[in-house]
């Protein structure tokens, strides 16, 4: 067992708005390990997106600590990519100068990280395309170019906050097959959030299912596929599939 | 596309569009002519009359008449003081509306003062600009910025505040400080917006300027209508209206034409 690259430990998020106070999660203990994918579901509005913001620096926690690496760590990290359901690409600049952004704004637009947005854009398809602006890109396309915008800083574990629940059907099948395998290959930990439970089994190596707000962890599954080169679309067609289905659209539905 | 490709169809299609727009066109000069014609015939008749309502051949013969210098003067005025105005106006409205973003604390103490300036009739701030800062060009110059500078801000602040929020997110998730956020973000995705209120801004200057000629001037194409009024000389009013209207035009269409530009470069 690979050790774990983040942990979190005890977090609480309390909203204060002029009616009142909302406790949003209470409590929440949860470890990651090394090139794991983990799903958070739960019902809608529990504060699953709130948890993945807090672990990306961009909301205040009250309680807790998220340490990645086993350091603690307090704000925006270098070393945690986020990616939310828009693709968010600047219609200004081309599919370049779009990935190269985090590089632009963390000031480390090297000559070697050049090289490696590069080759990221040819290993995935997208180098023909560098120099067109999003308009001009299919939307199976864009979010692949706005993932590389991601993986061009380097992060270590990378959080998905329903990106894939703007597209269509068909596109959100093949990017989740894209993602899902890029991720595989440059060895990076997803922790993704999601209100689809298809997608949460199809993706993962674990689900943590919450609960209804205030929001706990339910339950932790392991999700298992006994065959080889397991992808998001081959493991929809084995009988486990349906099944940790059952399970998990009764754990949510029922007891939510 | 080649065109031994195109359908009968597209053809007939392509046709349609370009008749209607000449059929338009030759309306809308047909309609111009007729006015001017009907002007010119009930003046000749003594139907109307022309010592009031001028006539198409007095605001030839005016127009001819005019001292050439004189009258380019006379627009090269106007022209300055509204150009000057305008870029003064946009530029200081921007810059405002940057440091109402910045600190959002300064935008909501700001707000209710703002909201009632934007609805104050700025031409009855006229005296005041005058005493303040003297009558001649300053005072027309500094009403043509106050009547552009509020729009400006409001409309300018309020893009500014729209930003898409996840781009926003996007960007703060790399660690972008506030500038980045400004620089790469917030002020490239109100572009367009900014080349509306450019839009906006030529209009109000003009007004603002000819208001302020009409207040303080000893030239400029306010003046030559305050002028021609107080003489009641209809001919060289008219004259002048009509030029303002051309010159109004010219500018607008610089505006636009600024904008392909931009929008060029951009894409």
């Amino acid at each position: 067992m690979s050790k774990n690259i983040l942990s979190l430990k005890n977090i609480t998020k309390i909203y204060q708005a002029k009616n009142g106070e909302t406790t949003a999660l209470d409590n929440i203990n949860l470890d990651i390990r090394k090139g794991e994918f983990v799903s958070i579901i739960g019902p809608s509005g529990c504060g699953k997106s709130t948890l993945l913001s807090i672990i990306a620096g961009l909301e205040e926690k009250n309680t807790g600590e998220v340490y990645l690496d086993g350091k603690k760590i307090d704000g925006i990290s270098s070393e945690i990519g986020y990616m939310l359901q828009k693709d968010s690409l600047l219609e200004w600049r081309t599919i370049y100068k779009n990935i190269i952004l985090g590089l632009e704004i963390r000031g480390i637009k090297t000559k070697e990280n050049e090289e490696y947005v590069n080759d990221l854009l040819k290993k995935y398809k997208l180098y023909d395309f560098k120099d067109k602006y999003p308009t001009q890109l299919s939307g199976g396309m864009r979010q692949r170019a706005a993932l590389i915008r991601t993986l061009a800083v380097k992060p270590k574990i990378l959080l998905l906050d329903e990106a894939f629940s703007a597209l269509d059907y068909q596109t959100r099948i093949m990017v989740t097959k894209d993602v899902y395998e890029i991720l595989r290959q440059e060895g990076i930990t997803a922790l993704i959030v999601t209100h689809d439970i298809s997608e949460s089994i199809s993706l993962s190596d674990r689900v943590v299912v919450l609960t209804k707000r205030p929001a706990k962890i339910k339950a932790i599954h392991e999700i298992k596929f006994d065959m080889p080169n397991r992808t998001p679309i081959n493991c929809r067609e084995r009988p486990e599939f349906s099944s940790y289905f059952d399970t998990l659209w009764k754990e949510l539905d029922i007891n939510g | 596309m080649d065109n031994k490709n195109i359908s009968q169809d597209r053809k007939k299609y392509l046709k349609k569009i370009r008749i209607n727009k000449i059929t338009i066109l030759i309306t809308q000069i047909l309609l111009l002519v007729a006015f001017i014609v009907l002007w010119e015939v009930l003046a000749n008749a003594k139907i109307i009359n022309s010592f009031i309502t001028s006539s198409p051949s007095r605001i030839l013969n005016t127009f001819l008449n005019m001292n050439d210098s004189n009258l380019m003067m006379h627009i090269g005025v106007t022209v300055y003081e509204t150009i000057i105005g305008f870029i003064a106006g946009t530029l200081l409205g921007v810059v405002i509306a940057i440091l109402l973003w910045w600190s959002e604390f300064l935008s909501k103490v700001l707000e209710p003062f703002l909201v009632v300036l934007s609805s104050l009739p700025k031409t009855a701030l006229g005296p005041i600009i005058i005493i303040w800062v003297g009558a001649g060009t300053p005072a027309i110059i500094v009403m043509a910025v106050a009547i552009s500078l509020v729009v400006t801000i409001l409309d300018m602040s309020n893009g500014f505040f729209n930003t898409d929020k996840e781009k926003i997110m996007m960007a703060k998730s790399f660690n972008a400080t506030k500038m980045q956020l400004l620089t790469k973000i917030v002020i490239p995705s109100n572009i367009s917006t900014f080349i509306n209120t450019l839009k906006v801004n030529i209009g109000l200057s003009l007004v603002g300027v000819i208001t302020g000629e009409f207040l303080v001037s000893k030239a400029g194409l306010g003046y030559l209508i305050v002028y021609g009024g107080q003489v009641f000389q209809l001919d060289l009013v008219m004259t002048s209206v009509i030029i303002l209207g051309i010159v109004a035009a010219i500018m607008y269409q610089s505006v636009v034409i600024l904008e392909k530009i931009i929008l060029r470069e951009k894409k």
